[in-house]
Protein backbone atom coordinates (compact mmCIF):
# COMPACT_ATOMS: atom_id res chain seq x y z
CA UNK A 1 0.00 0.00 0.00
CA UNK A 2 1.20 3.50 -0.73
CA UNK A 3 0.97 6.46 1.64
CA UNK A 4 -2.34 7.77 0.27
CA UNK A 5 -3.96 4.35 0.59
CA UNK A 6 -2.72 4.06 4.17
CA UNK A 7 -4.19 7.45 5.05
CA UNK A 8 -7.51 6.46 3.50
CA UNK A 9 -7.53 3.20 5.49
CA UNK A 10 -6.97 5.18 8.69
CA UNK A 11 -9.85 7.51 7.70
CA UNK A 12 -12.13 4.50 7.21
CA UNK A 13 -10.97 3.19 10.60
CA UNK A 14 -11.83 6.55 12.17
CA UNK A 15 -15.34 6.47 10.71
CA UNK A 16 -15.80 2.90 11.89
CA UNK A 17 -14.70 3.86 15.41
CA UNK A 18 -17.16 6.78 15.53
CA UNK A 19 -20.00 4.63 14.31
CA UNK A 20 -19.11 1.86 16.73
CA UNK A 21 -20.62 4.07 19.42
CA UNK A 22 -23.08 6.20 17.43
CA UNK A 23 -24.70 3.23 15.69
CA UNK A 24 -26.30 5.38 13.00
CA UNK A 25 -24.65 5.14 9.57
CA UNK A 26 -23.31 1.66 10.32
CA UNK A 27 -19.78 2.26 9.01
CA UNK A 28 -18.62 -0.10 11.75
CA UNK A 29 -20.56 -3.09 10.43
CA UNK A 30 -18.06 -5.50 8.83
CA UNK A 31 -20.00 -5.48 5.59
CA UNK A 32 -19.38 -1.74 5.21
CA UNK A 33 -15.99 -1.35 6.93
CA UNK A 34 -14.25 -4.27 5.18
CA UNK A 35 -15.66 -3.21 1.81
CA UNK A 36 -14.40 0.36 2.25
CA UNK A 37 -10.93 -0.85 3.29
CA UNK A 38 -10.92 -3.18 0.31
CA UNK A 39 -11.94 -0.29 -1.92
CA UNK A 40 -9.26 2.17 -0.78
CA UNK A 41 -6.51 -0.45 -0.76
CA UNK A 42 -7.35 -1.76 -4.22
CA UNK A 43 -8.67 -5.16 -3.12
CA UNK A 44 -12.38 -4.44 -3.42
CA UNK A 45 -13.76 -7.93 -4.00
CA UNK A 46 -11.53 -9.38 -1.28
CA UNK A 47 -12.84 -6.81 1.20
CA UNK A 48 -16.44 -7.48 0.13
CA UNK A 49 -16.02 -11.23 0.71
CA UNK A 50 -14.40 -10.79 4.13
CA UNK A 51 -17.12 -8.29 5.07
CA UNK A 52 -19.79 -10.80 4.12
CA UNK A 53 -18.38 -13.61 6.21
CA UNK A 54 -17.65 -11.38 9.23
CA UNK A 55 -21.13 -9.83 8.99
CA UNK A 56 -22.65 -13.27 9.47
CA UNK A 57 -20.68 -13.67 12.70
CA UNK A 58 -21.38 -10.15 14.00
CA UNK A 59 -25.11 -10.47 13.40
CA UNK A 60 -26.20 -10.44 17.03
CA UNK A 61 -23.64 -7.98 18.36
CA UNK A 62 -25.53 -4.87 19.48
CA UNK A 63 -24.99 -1.99 21.90
CA UNK A 64 -27.81 -2.31 24.37
CA UNK A 65 -27.81 0.04 27.32
CA UNK A 66 -24.52 -0.48 29.09
CA UNK A 67 -24.29 -4.12 27.97
CA UNK A 68 -21.04 -5.31 26.46
CA UNK A 69 -21.05 -6.93 23.02
CA UNK A 70 -17.86 -7.77 21.13
CA UNK A 71 -16.68 -4.78 19.13
CA UNK A 72 -17.40 -5.21 15.43
CA UNK A 73 -15.48 -2.08 14.41
CA UNK A 74 -11.98 -3.16 15.47
CA UNK A 75 -12.61 -6.74 14.34
CA UNK A 76 -13.65 -5.60 10.87
CA UNK A 77 -10.96 -2.97 10.37
CA UNK A 78 -8.02 -4.96 11.73
CA UNK A 79 -8.85 -8.22 10.01
CA UNK A 80 -9.35 -6.40 6.69
CA UNK A 81 -5.93 -4.77 7.04
CA UNK A 82 -4.33 -8.12 7.88
CA UNK A 83 -6.05 -9.78 4.94
CA UNK A 84 -4.86 -7.12 2.50
CA UNK A 85 -1.31 -6.96 3.91
CA UNK A 86 -1.01 -10.74 4.14
CA UNK A 87 -1.48 -11.10 0.39
CA UNK A 88 -2.97 -14.58 0.62
CA UNK A 89 -6.05 -13.56 -1.34
CA UNK A 90 -9.33 -15.40 -0.92
CA UNK A 91 -7.69 -18.30 0.94
CA UNK A 92 -6.72 -15.91 3.74
CA UNK A 93 -10.34 -15.04 4.61
CA UNK A 94 -10.73 -17.94 7.05
CA UNK A 95 -7.63 -16.95 8.99
CA UNK A 96 -8.54 -13.27 8.97
CA UNK A 97 -11.97 -14.15 10.36
CA UNK A 98 -10.36 -16.18 13.15
CA UNK A 99 -8.00 -13.33 14.03
CA UNK A 100 -10.94 -10.90 14.13
CA UNK A 101 -12.48 -12.48 17.22
CA UNK A 102 -9.76 -11.71 19.81
CA UNK A 103 -9.60 -8.24 18.26
CA UNK A 104 -13.32 -7.79 18.89
CA UNK A 105 -12.58 -8.39 22.56
CA UNK A 106 -9.68 -5.95 22.56
CA UNK A 107 -11.95 -3.34 20.98
CA UNK A 108 -14.38 -3.87 23.83
CA UNK A 109 -11.83 -2.77 26.41
CA UNK A 110 -10.92 0.26 24.33
CA UNK A 111 -14.61 1.25 24.23
CA UNK A 112 -14.82 0.97 27.99
CA UNK A 113 -11.80 3.23 28.38
CA UNK A 114 -13.31 5.90 26.11
CA UNK A 115 -16.68 5.68 27.84
CA UNK A 116 -14.93 6.28 31.13
CA UNK A 117 -13.11 9.30 29.71
CA UNK A 118 -16.49 10.58 28.48
CA UNK A 119 -17.67 10.69 32.08
CA UNK A 120 -15.10 13.42 32.66
CA UNK A 121 -16.16 15.14 29.45
CA UNK A 122 -19.79 15.51 30.53
CA UNK A 123 -18.58 17.15 33.74
CA UNK A 124 -16.77 19.71 31.61
CA UNK A 125 -20.05 20.16 29.70
CA UNK A 126 -21.80 20.79 33.03
CA UNK A 127 -19.50 23.67 33.82
CA UNK A 128 -20.10 25.25 30.40
CA UNK A 129 -23.84 24.75 30.78
CA UNK A 130 -23.72 26.84 33.95
CA UNK A 131 -22.23 29.66 31.90
CA UNK A 132 -24.80 29.12 29.15
CA UNK A 133 -21.98 28.46 26.67
CA UNK A 134 -23.52 26.11 24.10
CA UNK A 135 -20.59 26.43 21.72
CA UNK A 136 -18.25 24.63 24.08
CA UNK A 137 -20.80 21.85 24.64
CA UNK A 138 -20.79 21.28 20.89
CA UNK A 139 -17.01 21.26 20.89
CA UNK A 140 -16.77 18.73 23.71
CA UNK A 141 -19.39 16.52 22.10
CA UNK A 142 -17.20 16.46 19.02
CA UNK A 143 -14.10 15.71 21.07
CA UNK A 144 -15.91 12.72 22.59
CA UNK A 145 -16.96 11.48 19.14
CA UNK A 146 -13.41 11.90 17.82
CA UNK A 147 -12.00 9.92 20.76
CA UNK A 148 -14.23 7.04 19.70
CA UNK A 149 -12.88 7.42 16.16
CA UNK A 150 -9.28 7.38 17.38
CA UNK A 151 -10.06 4.22 19.35
CA UNK A 152 -10.01 2.35 16.02
CA UNK A 153 -7.85 4.68 13.93
CA UNK A 154 -4.79 4.36 16.20
CA UNK A 155 -4.71 0.52 16.25
CA UNK A 156 -5.28 0.58 12.48
CA UNK A 157 -2.32 2.91 11.97
CA UNK A 158 -0.20 0.69 14.23
CA UNK A 159 -1.13 -2.38 12.16
CA UNK A 160 -0.24 -0.54 8.96
CA UNK A 161 3.15 0.33 10.43
CA UNK A 162 4.04 -3.38 10.54
CA UNK A 163 5.71 -4.13 7.20
CA UNK A 164 3.53 -6.34 5.02
CA UNK A 165 6.41 -8.79 4.59
CA UNK A 166 6.29 -9.46 8.35
CA UNK A 167 2.51 -10.00 8.22
CA UNK A 168 2.99 -12.31 5.26
CA UNK A 169 5.71 -14.31 7.02
CA UNK A 170 3.64 -14.67 10.18
CA UNK A 171 0.58 -15.83 8.26
CA UNK A 172 2.45 -18.29 6.07
CA UNK A 173 4.17 -19.80 9.09
CA UNK A 174 0.78 -20.91 10.39
CA UNK A 175 0.33 -24.63 9.73
CA UNK A 176 -2.47 -25.62 7.36
CA UNK A 177 -4.38 -27.64 10.00
CA UNK A 178 -4.66 -24.47 12.05
CA UNK A 179 -5.92 -22.26 9.23
CA UNK A 180 -8.31 -24.94 7.98
CA UNK A 181 -9.57 -25.52 11.50
CA UNK A 182 -10.12 -21.79 11.94
CA UNK A 183 -12.12 -21.65 8.73
CA UNK A 184 -14.30 -24.50 10.04
CA UNK A 185 -14.64 -22.71 13.38
CA UNK A 186 -15.60 -19.54 11.53
CA UNK A 187 -18.44 -21.42 9.87
CA UNK A 188 -19.79 -22.54 13.23
CA UNK A 189 -19.17 -19.42 15.30
CA UNK A 190 -22.02 -17.69 13.47
CA UNK A 191 -24.34 -19.65 15.77
CA UNK A 192 -23.29 -17.58 18.81
CA UNK A 193 -24.66 -14.36 17.33
CA UNK A 194 -27.94 -16.01 16.44
CA UNK A 195 -28.18 -17.53 19.92
CA UNK A 196 -27.72 -14.07 21.47
CA UNK A 197 -30.55 -12.65 19.35
CA UNK A 198 -32.88 -15.59 19.99
CA UNK A 199 -32.32 -15.35 23.74
CA UNK A 200 -33.43 -11.71 23.57
CA UNK A 201 -36.50 -12.26 21.42
CA UNK A 202 -37.80 -15.71 22.16
CA UNK A 203 -41.21 -16.06 23.76
CA UNK A 204 -43.73 -18.84 23.55
CA UNK A 205 -45.72 -17.28 20.73
CA UNK A 206 -42.75 -16.74 18.37
CA UNK A 207 -41.19 -20.23 18.44
CA UNK A 208 -43.50 -21.62 15.71
CA UNK A 209 -42.24 -18.85 13.41
CA UNK A 210 -38.70 -19.99 14.10
CA UNK A 211 -39.56 -23.60 13.24
CA UNK A 212 -41.27 -22.67 9.97
CA UNK A 213 -38.34 -20.49 8.95
CA UNK A 214 -35.86 -23.27 9.71
CA UNK A 215 -37.78 -25.87 7.75
CA UNK A 216 -38.44 -23.64 4.74
CA UNK A 217 -34.81 -22.55 4.46
CA UNK A 218 -33.87 -26.05 3.28
CA UNK A 219 -35.64 -25.26 0.01
CA UNK A 220 -32.75 -23.67 -1.82
CA UNK A 221 -34.93 -22.04 -4.47
CA UNK A 222 -36.28 -19.63 -1.88
CA UNK A 223 -34.02 -16.58 -1.80
CA UNK A 224 -33.55 -14.54 1.32
CA UNK A 225 -35.94 -11.91 -0.02
CA UNK A 226 -38.59 -14.56 -0.64
CA UNK A 227 -38.10 -15.90 2.89
CA UNK A 228 -38.38 -12.37 4.28
CA UNK A 229 -41.65 -11.88 2.41
CA UNK A 230 -43.04 -15.13 3.81
CA UNK A 231 -41.97 -14.21 7.34
CA UNK A 232 -43.49 -10.74 7.11
CA UNK A 233 -46.75 -12.09 5.71
CA UNK A 234 -47.02 -14.71 8.44
CA UNK A 235 -46.48 -12.10 11.15
CA UNK A 236 -49.06 -9.75 9.61
CA UNK A 237 -51.57 -12.57 9.22
CA UNK A 238 -51.06 -13.66 12.82
CA UNK A 239 -51.67 -10.18 14.17
CA UNK A 240 -54.66 -9.58 11.89
CA UNK A 241 -56.28 -12.90 12.79
CA UNK A 242 -55.69 -12.23 16.45
CA UNK A 243 -57.63 -8.95 16.13
CA UNK A 244 -60.43 -10.67 14.24
CA UNK A 245 -60.65 -13.52 16.72
CA UNK A 246 -60.91 -11.04 19.56
CA UNK A 247 -63.76 -9.10 17.92
CA UNK A 248 -65.51 -12.12 16.41
CA UNK A 249 -65.46 -13.95 19.71
CA UNK A 250 -67.13 -11.11 21.55
CA UNK A 251 -69.86 -10.65 18.91
CA UNK A 252 -70.62 -14.37 18.94
CA UNK A 253 -70.97 -14.29 22.67
CA UNK A 254 -73.34 -11.36 22.41
CA UNK A 255 -75.43 -13.20 19.81
CA UNK A 256 -75.74 -16.41 21.81
CA UNK A 257 -76.44 -14.35 24.89
CA UNK A 258 -79.64 -12.93 23.39
CA UNK A 259 -80.42 -16.31 21.84
CA UNK A 260 -81.99 -14.64 18.80
CA UNK A 261 -80.88 -17.03 15.99
CA UNK A 262 -81.95 -20.08 17.91
CA UNK A 263 -85.24 -18.40 18.90
CA UNK A 264 -85.96 -17.64 15.22
CA UNK A 265 -85.45 -21.27 14.24
CA UNK A 266 -87.79 -22.48 16.98
CA UNK A 267 -90.38 -19.91 15.98
CA UNK A 268 -90.28 -21.23 12.38
CA UNK A 269 -91.24 -24.67 13.61
CA UNK B 1 -40.62 40.79 22.47
CA UNK B 2 -42.96 39.00 24.82
CA UNK B 3 -45.96 39.20 22.51
CA UNK B 4 -44.00 37.85 19.56
CA UNK B 5 -44.27 34.07 19.44
CA UNK B 6 -41.01 32.23 18.77
CA UNK B 7 -41.57 29.04 16.83
CA UNK B 8 -39.24 26.40 15.48
CA UNK B 9 -39.15 26.18 11.69
CA UNK B 10 -38.86 23.00 9.72
CA UNK B 11 -35.20 23.82 9.12
CA UNK B 12 -34.61 24.10 12.87
CA UNK B 13 -36.25 20.76 13.46
CA UNK B 14 -34.25 19.17 10.66
CA UNK B 15 -31.10 20.56 12.22
CA UNK B 16 -32.05 18.95 15.53
CA UNK B 17 -32.66 15.65 13.76
CA UNK B 18 -29.23 15.89 12.15
CA UNK B 19 -27.58 16.61 15.49
CA UNK B 20 -29.45 13.72 17.10
CA UNK B 21 -27.38 11.32 15.02
CA UNK B 22 -24.56 12.03 17.47
CA UNK B 23 -26.70 11.19 20.48
CA UNK B 24 -24.39 8.45 21.71
CA UNK B 25 -21.12 10.27 20.96
CA UNK B 26 -20.34 11.09 24.58
CA UNK B 27 -21.94 7.94 26.01
CA UNK B 28 -20.63 7.63 29.54
CA UNK B 29 -21.09 5.42 32.57
CA UNK B 30 -22.50 8.19 34.74
CA UNK B 31 -25.39 9.74 32.80
CA UNK B 32 -25.17 7.76 29.53
CA UNK B 33 -26.57 9.78 26.61
CA UNK B 34 -26.92 13.11 28.45
CA UNK B 35 -24.19 14.99 26.54
CA UNK B 36 -25.54 13.88 23.18
CA UNK B 37 -29.07 14.76 24.23
CA UNK B 38 -28.08 18.34 25.09
CA UNK B 39 -26.05 18.53 21.87
CA UNK B 40 -29.09 17.41 19.84
CA UNK B 41 -31.33 20.11 21.30
CA UNK B 42 -28.82 22.97 21.03
CA UNK B 43 -29.99 24.17 17.57
CA UNK B 44 -33.51 24.58 18.96
CA UNK B 45 -32.48 25.99 22.35
CA UNK B 46 -30.35 28.65 20.66
CA UNK B 47 -33.41 29.91 18.83
CA UNK B 48 -35.75 29.70 21.79
CA UNK B 49 -33.57 31.22 24.51
CA UNK B 50 -31.63 34.27 23.43
CA UNK B 51 -31.18 35.26 27.07
CA UNK B 52 -28.00 33.76 28.54
CA UNK B 53 -29.58 32.82 31.88
CA UNK B 54 -32.45 31.01 30.19
CA UNK B 55 -29.98 29.23 27.94
CA UNK B 56 -27.89 28.14 30.91
CA UNK B 57 -30.97 26.81 32.71
CA UNK B 58 -32.07 24.94 29.59
CA UNK B 59 -28.65 23.37 29.05
CA UNK B 60 -28.46 22.22 32.65
CA UNK B 61 -32.01 20.88 32.44
CA UNK B 62 -31.00 18.66 29.53
CA UNK B 63 -27.69 17.38 30.88
CA UNK B 64 -29.37 14.98 33.31
CA UNK B 65 -29.38 11.22 32.90
CA UNK B 66 -30.89 9.99 29.66
CA UNK B 67 -30.69 6.66 27.88
CA UNK B 68 -32.82 4.98 25.26
CA UNK B 69 -32.47 3.39 21.86
CA UNK B 70 -30.66 5.97 19.67
CA UNK B 71 -33.40 6.03 17.01
CA UNK B 72 -36.36 5.92 19.38
CA UNK B 73 -34.97 9.06 21.00
CA UNK B 74 -36.44 10.95 18.04
CA UNK B 75 -40.10 10.92 19.12
CA UNK B 76 -38.96 11.99 22.60
CA UNK B 77 -36.94 14.82 21.07
CA UNK B 78 -40.04 15.86 19.12
CA UNK B 79 -42.18 16.06 22.25
CA UNK B 80 -39.43 17.89 24.13
CA UNK B 81 -39.17 20.44 21.32
CA UNK B 82 -42.91 21.08 21.56
CA UNK B 83 -42.68 21.53 25.33
CA UNK B 84 -39.61 23.77 25.18
CA UNK B 85 -41.29 25.91 22.53
CA UNK B 86 -44.32 26.42 24.78
CA UNK B 87 -42.06 27.21 27.72
CA UNK B 88 -40.05 29.74 25.75
CA UNK B 89 -43.32 31.44 24.76
CA UNK B 90 -44.26 31.86 28.38
CA UNK B 91 -46.47 28.84 28.99
CA UNK B 92 -46.14 27.49 32.55
CA UNK B 93 -44.24 24.31 31.64
CA UNK B 94 -42.37 23.11 34.71
CA UNK B 95 -38.95 21.52 34.44
CA UNK B 96 -40.44 18.48 36.12
CA UNK B 97 -42.97 18.08 33.29
CA UNK B 98 -40.20 17.95 30.70
CA UNK B 99 -38.23 15.50 32.84
CA UNK B 100 -41.33 13.38 33.33
CA UNK B 101 -41.97 13.11 29.61
CA UNK B 102 -38.36 12.14 28.93
CA UNK B 103 -38.16 9.52 31.65
CA UNK B 104 -41.65 8.21 30.97
CA UNK B 105 -40.94 7.62 27.30
CA UNK B 106 -37.33 6.44 27.29
CA UNK B 107 -37.95 3.09 28.98
CA UNK B 108 -40.82 1.74 26.87
CA UNK B 109 -39.30 3.09 23.66
CA UNK B 110 -35.94 1.44 24.26
CA UNK B 111 -37.88 -1.80 24.59
CA UNK B 112 -39.28 -1.28 21.10
CA UNK B 113 -36.08 -0.19 19.39
CA UNK B 114 -33.89 -3.14 20.33
CA UNK B 115 -36.06 -5.94 18.88
CA UNK B 116 -37.13 -3.91 15.84
CA UNK B 117 -33.81 -2.39 14.75
CA UNK B 118 -31.01 -4.47 16.26
CA UNK B 119 -32.70 -7.88 16.12
CA UNK B 120 -34.93 -7.72 13.07
CA UNK B 121 -34.07 -5.02 10.54
CA UNK B 122 -30.29 -5.16 10.88
CA UNK B 123 -29.91 -8.96 10.86
CA UNK B 124 -32.22 -9.23 7.85
CA UNK B 125 -30.55 -6.48 5.83
CA UNK B 126 -27.14 -7.67 7.04
CA UNK B 127 -27.81 -11.26 6.01
CA UNK B 128 -29.18 -10.13 2.66
CA UNK B 129 -26.07 -8.04 2.01
CA UNK B 130 -23.68 -10.65 3.39
CA UNK B 131 -25.14 -13.49 1.33
CA UNK B 132 -24.39 -11.46 -1.79
CA UNK B 133 -21.02 -10.24 -0.49
CA UNK B 134 -19.65 -13.69 0.32
CA UNK B 135 -19.39 -14.41 -3.40
CA UNK B 136 -17.71 -11.03 -3.94
CA UNK B 137 -20.76 -9.14 -5.17
CA UNK B 138 -20.27 -5.47 -4.28
CA UNK B 139 -24.02 -4.87 -4.50
CA UNK B 140 -24.32 -6.62 -1.12
CA UNK B 141 -22.66 -3.91 0.99
CA UNK B 142 -24.18 -1.13 -1.14
CA UNK B 143 -27.69 -2.52 -0.71
CA UNK B 144 -27.21 -2.88 3.04
CA UNK B 145 -25.81 0.62 3.48
CA UNK B 146 -28.39 2.41 1.31
CA UNK B 147 -31.47 0.57 2.57
CA UNK B 148 -30.44 0.84 6.20
CA UNK B 149 -29.81 4.56 6.08
CA UNK B 150 -32.97 5.31 4.10
CA UNK B 151 -35.03 3.47 6.69
CA UNK B 152 -33.14 5.06 9.56
CA UNK B 153 -33.26 8.69 8.44
CA UNK B 154 -36.88 8.31 7.38
CA UNK B 155 -37.68 6.94 10.81
CA UNK B 156 -35.75 9.66 12.69
CA UNK B 157 -37.44 12.47 10.80
CA UNK B 158 -40.94 11.06 10.73
CA UNK B 159 -41.11 10.11 14.41
CA UNK B 160 -39.54 13.39 15.52
CA UNK B 161 -42.18 15.30 13.56
CA UNK B 162 -44.85 13.03 15.01
CA UNK B 163 -43.64 13.79 18.53
CA UNK B 164 -43.39 17.52 17.83
CA UNK B 165 -46.92 17.77 16.41
CA UNK B 166 -48.58 15.56 18.97
CA UNK B 167 -46.76 17.15 21.90
CA UNK B 168 -47.18 15.49 25.24
CA UNK B 169 -50.38 13.75 24.10
CA UNK B 170 -48.15 11.18 22.39
CA UNK B 171 -47.05 9.66 25.69
CA UNK B 172 -50.42 7.94 25.94
CA UNK B 173 -50.26 6.55 22.39
CA UNK B 174 -46.74 5.31 22.89
CA UNK B 175 -47.58 3.05 25.78
CA UNK B 176 -50.71 1.83 23.97
CA UNK B 177 -51.37 -1.15 21.78
CA UNK B 178 -49.79 -0.10 18.49
CA UNK B 179 -46.20 -0.05 19.69
CA UNK B 180 -46.59 -3.35 21.41
CA UNK B 181 -47.97 -4.79 18.21
CA UNK B 182 -45.03 -3.51 16.19
CA UNK B 183 -42.62 -5.06 18.66
CA UNK B 184 -44.40 -8.39 18.62
CA UNK B 185 -44.69 -8.43 14.83
CA UNK B 186 -40.99 -7.67 14.55
CA UNK B 187 -40.13 -10.50 16.93
CA UNK B 188 -42.20 -12.95 14.89
CA UNK B 189 -40.63 -11.99 11.62
CA UNK B 190 -37.21 -11.85 13.28
CA UNK B 191 -37.53 -15.37 14.64
CA UNK B 192 -38.70 -16.66 11.26
CA UNK B 193 -35.68 -15.18 9.52
CA UNK B 194 -33.35 -16.41 12.27
CA UNK B 195 -34.59 -19.95 11.78
CA UNK B 196 -33.87 -19.62 8.08
CA UNK B 197 -30.45 -18.07 8.65
CA UNK B 198 -29.35 -20.83 10.99
CA UNK B 199 -30.22 -23.42 8.36
CA UNK B 200 -28.47 -21.48 5.58
CA UNK B 201 -25.41 -19.97 7.20
CA UNK B 202 -24.21 -22.01 10.16
CA UNK B 203 -21.99 -24.48 8.38
CA UNK B 204 -21.06 -27.75 10.00
CA UNK B 205 -19.94 -30.64 7.86
CA UNK B 206 -19.14 -33.97 9.50
CA UNK B 207 -16.74 -35.79 7.22
CA UNK B 208 -16.44 -39.31 8.72
CA UNK B 209 -17.60 -41.95 6.26
CA UNK B 210 -20.43 -44.07 7.60
CA UNK B 211 -20.72 -46.55 4.79
CA UNK B 212 -19.08 -47.32 1.47
CA UNK B 213 -21.11 -49.69 -0.68
CA UNK B 214 -20.27 -50.81 -4.22
CA UNK B 215 -22.66 -49.68 -6.97
CA UNK B 216 -23.77 -52.28 -9.50
CA UNK B 217 -22.45 -52.15 -13.02
CA UNK B 218 -24.19 -49.51 -15.13
CA UNK B 219 -24.73 -47.25 -12.13
CA UNK B 220 -21.36 -45.56 -12.46
CA UNK B 221 -19.33 -44.07 -15.26
CA UNK B 222 -16.92 -46.58 -16.73
CA UNK B 223 -13.98 -44.27 -17.34
CA UNK B 224 -11.89 -46.83 -19.22
CA UNK B 225 -14.59 -47.24 -21.88
CA UNK B 226 -14.93 -43.53 -22.69
CA UNK B 227 -13.44 -42.12 -25.93
CA UNK B 228 -10.21 -40.11 -25.70
CA UNK B 229 -9.91 -36.32 -25.33
CA UNK B 230 -12.74 -33.80 -25.37
CA UNK B 231 -15.24 -36.34 -26.70
CA UNK B 232 -14.64 -38.44 -23.57
CA UNK B 233 -15.14 -35.47 -21.27
CA UNK B 234 -18.36 -34.61 -23.08
CA UNK B 235 -19.58 -38.20 -22.79
CA UNK B 236 -18.73 -38.29 -19.08
CA UNK B 237 -20.59 -35.03 -18.43
CA UNK B 238 -23.66 -36.31 -20.30
CA UNK B 239 -23.63 -39.50 -18.24
CA UNK B 240 -23.07 -37.61 -14.98
CA UNK B 241 -25.98 -35.25 -15.81
CA UNK B 242 -25.32 -32.75 -13.00
CA UNK B 243 -25.27 -35.48 -10.39
CA UNK B 244 -28.63 -36.89 -11.46
CA UNK B 245 -27.14 -39.54 -13.78
CA UNK B 246 -24.40 -42.04 -13.20
CA UNK B 247 -22.07 -41.97 -10.23
CA UNK B 248 -18.47 -40.82 -10.64
CA UNK B 249 -16.98 -43.71 -8.69
CA UNK B 250 -17.63 -47.39 -8.22
CA UNK B 251 -18.65 -46.88 -4.62
CA UNK B 252 -21.43 -44.96 -2.93
CA UNK B 253 -19.99 -43.21 0.12
CA UNK B 254 -22.28 -41.92 2.82
CA UNK B 255 -20.82 -39.49 5.33
CA UNK B 256 -22.22 -38.79 8.75
CA UNK B 257 -23.42 -35.47 7.32
CA UNK B 258 -25.52 -37.21 4.63
CA UNK B 259 -27.27 -39.20 7.34
CA UNK B 260 -27.96 -36.12 9.43
CA UNK B 261 -29.28 -34.24 6.40
CA UNK B 262 -31.81 -36.98 5.83
CA UNK B 263 -33.36 -36.24 9.21
CA UNK B 264 -33.58 -32.53 8.53
CA UNK B 265 -31.00 -30.35 6.78
CA UNK B 266 -29.15 -28.15 9.24
CA UNK B 267 -29.88 -30.25 12.31
CA UNK B 268 -26.32 -29.96 13.62
CA UNK B 269 -26.43 -26.18 13.18
CA UNK B 270 -29.68 -26.02 15.10
CA UNK B 271 -28.30 -28.10 17.96
CA UNK B 272 -25.17 -25.94 18.10
CA UNK B 273 -27.35 -22.83 18.31
CA UNK B 274 -29.39 -24.33 21.15
CA UNK B 275 -26.15 -25.21 22.95
CA UNK B 276 -24.97 -21.60 22.60
CA UNK B 277 -28.33 -20.31 23.90
CA UNK B 278 -28.07 -22.61 26.90
CA UNK B 279 -24.49 -21.51 27.63
CA UNK B 280 -25.47 -17.84 27.31
CA UNK B 281 -28.34 -18.39 29.75
CA UNK B 282 -25.79 -19.95 32.13
CA UNK B 283 -24.02 -16.55 31.96
CA UNK B 284 -21.07 -17.87 29.97
CA UNK B 285 -19.54 -14.87 28.19
CA UNK B 286 -20.17 -14.92 24.41
CA UNK B 287 -16.49 -14.28 23.89
CA UNK B 288 -15.52 -17.52 25.64
CA UNK B 289 -18.11 -19.42 23.60
CA UNK B 290 -16.67 -17.99 20.39
CA UNK B 291 -13.11 -18.88 21.38
CA UNK B 292 -14.31 -22.34 22.46
CA UNK B 293 -15.92 -22.96 19.07
CA UNK B 294 -12.68 -22.05 17.27
CA UNK B 295 -10.72 -24.44 19.50
CA UNK B 296 -13.26 -27.21 18.86
CA UNK B 297 -13.12 -26.47 15.12
CA UNK B 298 -9.34 -26.86 15.04
CA UNK B 299 -9.26 -29.98 17.25
CA UNK B 300 -12.10 -31.76 15.43
CA UNK B 301 -10.44 -30.98 12.12
CA UNK B 302 -7.20 -32.53 13.39
CA UNK B 303 -9.10 -35.64 14.46
CA UNK B 304 -10.84 -35.87 11.09
CA UNK B 305 -14.36 -35.29 12.37
CA UNK B 306 -15.01 -31.92 10.72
Amino acid sequence: MNAIQMILVVVVAFLAGMEGILDEWEFHQPLVACTLIGLVSGHLSLGVMLGGSLQMIAMGWANIGAAVAPDAALAAVASAIILVQGGQGVSGIGTATGIAIPLAVAGLFLTMIVRTISTAIVHIMDSYAKKGNWRMINVWQWIAVCLQGLRIAIPAAALLAIPSSAVRAALSSMPSWLTEGMTIGGGMVVAVGYAMVINMMASREVWPFFAIGFALAAINDLTLIALGAIGLSLALMYLALEDKAGKGGSSNNAASGTGDPLGDIIDDY
Amino acid sequence: MADKKISLTKADRFNVMWHSQFLQGSWNYERMQNGGWAYSLIPALRKLYSNKDDMSAALQRHLVFFNTHPYLASPIIGVTLALEEDKANGAPVEDEAIQGVKVGMMGPLAGVGDPVFWYTVRPILGALGASMAISGNVMGPILFFVLWNLIRIGFLWYTQELGYKAGSAITKDMSGGLLQKVTRGASMMGMFVLGALIERWVSINFVPVVSKTPIQKGGYIEWSKLPDGAAGIKQALIQYNNGNGLSLTKYKTTTLQNNLDQLIPGLAALLLTFLCMWLLKKKVSPIWIIIGIFVVGVLFHLWGIL
